[in-house]
């Protein structure tokens, strides 16, 4: 943006300093949404979290009451969630780091074009088949992560439920019972765990990638193979990483309501969740329904805050903790 | 076994007279291929036993890669192909169905950078033993303890054991990744520029340690440093773009050196 | 002592290799698993819409030719372009649904392209380092928020001080959607830009400072440029998550799937339309595979929409290379 000739020294100074005023402006504008935003949360909210709230069922077309069917839906919820997800995402992002070449798909196959007629060109083959996949995996889990959040509902709905559930009912159930065919907390924690899973894969192989290599070869040379590697010294070393990865991913899985729609949560259940293969009460789905389609909404709004308020304190704490333990770890690795 | 009756013709290795030095590892007419370059070439070469050996040669000149050729850590990197024959002991090292998990214990390495695992000193040494399946604590601590005095470095860690590696120099620090490679008691000790990252100081108390630990081990130790060569050796090796120009009793390679190439190396007209 | 390690040491070797070989195959197996499941997903969620194009019955309520051709009798376009899939005659464009995803996102990106890149500018450029400490956890802090509590906040808050301040008609309408949509897309274009930002080399900005240009100046004319790859990333994923975005367009839109032009009315997105209509549908019907359908479609925009982003932004970092080389 060219200055105007005629604005001397001076002039470019001030309009130089109302430019920088009104980037100001847009921070100034972030604040003031997130301390509206928490604050009237906060304020309204934290006088309905007494320990009535959080230990008591609801009550009255749930104008009153607690809910502690939400909360321990939720928990559950995110702990099955969190057993699908973490080991699978660790696995594939060591599978990424570690078990496929790390110089990419250009060079690998650059590499086996120019081996013509050599020995060891089948291994040269193999290897930049091996990066070829690497990369289409890599791109799977971009495109994962972009894939809208109703969507993974939509597939944990046709997929989970209507397929695998429906066929493991046809083969263990009764004529005409559904067992596995419906909603459930296995169901939602599956498909939740999809959508939990770019995440988890993406801060592991951070975490991979800031063990050094030499120690891989230290390792290698005093005998040990790969796995063992892996076992002993990688995944020790990139440990604090994985965990904050995991945390972050896991915080916002709880936060989720989209996939879990039709997968198995459910308004109002008169017991808690005894099962997988039962419904369950969710606080963010329980805020969608408070919120939509209570016929008085006015009765419902303690509630509803309430609820909000204890939802976004659970994330916020879990979020939290995966930054206390980032910031751990990079002091330490700076020593 | 000893290779008396077999000379080759390209290596002017001598043997005096009445010496009866067993052959530990033997090269012969190896070659090593980086994709299509061509990076070693018909290497023939007769590493004695319980001996320090030195290969020294201007940088690039295929000497590391030459070393890393013996316990096979060339094997992870992608393109790389050989031909020829290293034989240890007598088992040639390419052969198929060799075992390389098992090779790399019988042949210990020693980095140029040290690359101790954070983990504490005791695990560090102990690492290649619990790797193998050993988890008596008395063995271990017998060998810990063994491996360190060997490396020179028992007194100054033997009351932090459980110390993390970290904490300590990096002339300890070197001297702790001997002991590690040490603990799985080797057969071949092989040391790639080990003490290039180090202090004068530091570096002497490395070059002691190499003295003593030939009676015990065969080494063969990379370095830049032809001082350092000519102080801790018994024979040199002299690389040359991949080739190995000469190779004698490292007296006699200083002083009386039979290539012309040699000579100009030496004397620091280049390299 | 040696002869006894090696023992131990020997009789595992086999074994532990054996369990190396284990390892490496289970790794691979893992290293499928996110390719299956998006083929998985496309597959599963293209599948329920089949009958569209196979079954007559399913046809005759749902086809593309309603889907987006079908005109009802009427003044207006609202009258013309109707989504009513219960009603006994069901009328199923998907016209009022497509508008009212694009206003949504339009009127987030709107909002959050600006005010991100301007906060993420000043934040890497202008600000000292001790408000760099507030801001980027307070972003942190805005990203947290489940989107879920923003449509609540948008819903309960954000609509009454918004109709009270600009009286509008409808107190749940496009502008209260997008703009909540807004809030929550600031934190993704702010964080990409800002490490795109971080990332243009110092010596761009001292040789325009050698020059005798402002902060300003080289802030605006030099770095931003020279960010531009990830800028751009950062708009286009802020535009995947926005036409995807489910529960704040659910509940601060109205709920409405009327086909208009007018940010003032309410609206019902594709992810929404989904969301609310998918509870009480009977599954195999034609509004389940319309349904499904919406999800296809939402799935291949944002496929389309990222991949072609990366591919841009691509080609945008080869543009610099060349340049600056």
């Amino acid at each position: 943006m060219p200055t105007p000739a005629f604005i001397g020294r001076g002039n470019r100074r001030i309009l130089d300093k109302v430019l920088i005023a009104l980037l100001a402006l847009s921070v100034v504008i972030i604040l003031a949404i997130l301390v509206v935003i928490i604050g009237n949360i906060v304020f309204h909210g934290v006088r309905q979290v007494t320990w009535e709230f959080i230990t008591q069922p609801p009550r009255e077309g749930l104008t009153a009451g607690g809910i502690m069917p939400a909360i321990v839906g939720t928990a559950a919820l995110v702990l099955l969630m969190s057993v699908v997800a973490v080991p699978l995402g660790v696995a594939t992002a060591v599978y990424l780091h570690e078990y496929t070449p790390a110089e990419g798909l250009h060079l690998a196959w650059a590499r086996f074009r120019k081996s013509k007629g050599l020995p060891g060109r089948k291994r040269l083959f193999f290897r930049a088949l091996s990066a070829l996949l690497a990369t289409i995996t890599r791109s799977a889990v971009a495109n994962l992560a972009g894939v809208p959040s109703i969507v993974f509902g939509l597939f944990g709905l046709g997929f989970f439920i209507q397929f695998i559930g429906r066929s493991i009912d046809r083969a263990t159930q009764p004529v005409g019972e559904t067992l596995w065919g419906q909603g459930s907390l296995l169901w939602a924690a599956c498909t939740l765990a999809l959508l939990t899973l770019p995440t988890v894969i993406v801060a592991t192989e951070e975490a991979l990638r800031t063990v050094p290599q030499d120690l891989r070869e230290a390792s290698l040379a005093l005998g040990a193979t790969r796995w063992e590697t892996i076992r002993r010294i990688v995944l020790p070393g990139s440990l604090p990483g994985i965990l904050t990865g995991a945390i972050l991913g896991i915080s916002r899985g709880a936060g989720e309501v989209a996939p879990i729609l039709f997968t198995g949560a459910a308004y109002y259940l008169p017991f808690l969740p005894g099962d997988v293969t039962d419904q369950f009460m969710h606080l963010g789905y329980h805020v969608l329904i408070l919120s939509t389609q209570s016929p008085d909404v006015e009765a419902t709004k303690p509630i509803l805050y309430g609820t909000v308020f204890v939802l976004l304190a659970l994330t916020f704490l879990l979020n939290l903790t995966g930054v206390i333990i980032r910031m751990r770890t990079r002091s330490r690795l700076q020593r | 076994m000893t290779t008396m009756d077999f000379v080759s013709p390209t290596s002017v290795s001598s043997r005096m007279a009445g010496e009866t030095t067993a052959t530990k590892i033997e090269v012969r007419d190896f070659n090593f291929y980086y994709g299509d370059a061509k990076v070693l070439h018909g290497i023939d070469l007769d590493i004695p036993e319980k001996q320090v050996t030195a290969f020294i040669g201007p940088s690039g000149c295929g000497k590391s890669t030459f070393l890393r050729s013996i316990n096979r850590m060339n094997d992870i990197i992608p393109g790389a192909r050989v031909e020829g024959r290293i034989a240890v002991s007598g088992r040639d090292l390419y052969a198929p169905g060799v075992d390389v998990v098992a090779l790399r214990r019988r042949i210990g390495m020693v980095f140029q950078k040290s690359n101790p695992f954070p983990k504490s000193i005791y695990e560090n040494v102990a690492y290649g033993l619990r790797i193998g399946g050993e988890n008596d604590k008395r063995t271990l601590d017998e060998t810990v303890e063994r491996s360190l005095q060997r490396a020179a470095l028992w007194g100054e860690v033997k009351d932090r054991l459980n110390g993390s590696a970290l904490s300590l120099s990096g002339g300890q620090q070197q001297r702790l990744c001997i002991a590690r490679a040490l603990a799985v008691d080797p057969e071949v000790l092989l040391m790639d520029e080990p003490a290039s990252a180090l202090d004068p100081i530091a570096t002497q108390k490395i070059e002691e340690l190499v003295y003593e630990l030939k009676s015990n081990y065969t080494i063969v130790i990379v370095t830049h440093n032809m001082q350092q060569a000519a102080r801790v050796s018994d024979r040199t090796a002299f690389f040359m773009l991949g080739k190995l120009v000469e190779y004698n009793e490292t007296r006699a390679i200083f002083m009386t050196p039979k290539e012309k190439l040699t000579e100009d190396y030496i004397t620091g007209r280049f390299g | 002592m040696n002869r006894r390690h090696d023992e131990v040491f020997f009789r595992r070797a086999g074994r532990r290799l054996r369990f190396d070989a284990l390892m490496t195959g289970a790794f691979s197996v893992a290293g499928w698993v996110a390719i299956l499941f998006i083929f998985l997903i496309f597959l599963f969620t293209f599948k329920e819409t089949i009958p569209i194009f196979t079954d007559a019955e399913v046809q005759h309520e749902a086809n593309l030719g309603k889907f987006f051709a079908e005109k009802q009798e009427g003044p207006t376009l609202m009258d013309r372009y109707v989504w009513q899939p219960t009603s006994e005659k069901p009328k199923v464009s998907l016209w009022p649904i497509i508008l009212g995803t694009l206003k949504a996102t339009v009127v987030g990106l709107l909002f959050a392209c600006p005010v991100g890149v301007a906060a993420a500018l000043f934040s890497s450029e202008f600000a000292p380092p001790r408000l760099r400490e507030v801001i980027k956890p307070a972003i942190e802090l805005l990203a947290g928020i489940p989107s879920v509590v923003m449509g609540f906040f948008a819903l309960i808050v954000l609509a009454t001080w918004l109709q009270q301040t600009f009286g509008f008609t409808y107190r749940l309408n496009a502008v209260n959607a997008g703009l909540a949509l807004g809030f929550a897309l600031v934190p993704i274009v702010y964080t990409i830009s800002e490490d795109g930002l971080a990332a243009v080399p110092r010596s761009y900005r001292e040789a325009s400072y050698a020059l005798g240009a402002t902060k300003f100046q080289t802030a605006w004319s030099v770095v931003l440029p020279a960010a531009a790859p990830a800028v751009f990333a950062s708009f286009v994923l802020a535009f995947g998550r926005a036409i995807g975005e489910t529960m704040i367009l659910l509940m601060a839109g109205g709920n409405a799937a009327i086909t208009s032009f007018s940010l003032l009315d309410p609206l019902r997105t594709l992810s929404a339309t989904i969301a609310a209509e998918m509870g009480e549908v009977v599954v195999g019907s034609a509004h389940y595979s319309a349904l499904f359908f919406m999800g296809t479609l939402l799935f291949v925009i944002t496929f389309v929409s990222n991949t072609a982003g990366q591919w841009i932004i691509r080609r945008m970092q080869k543009r610099m290379q060349g340049a600056a080389a």
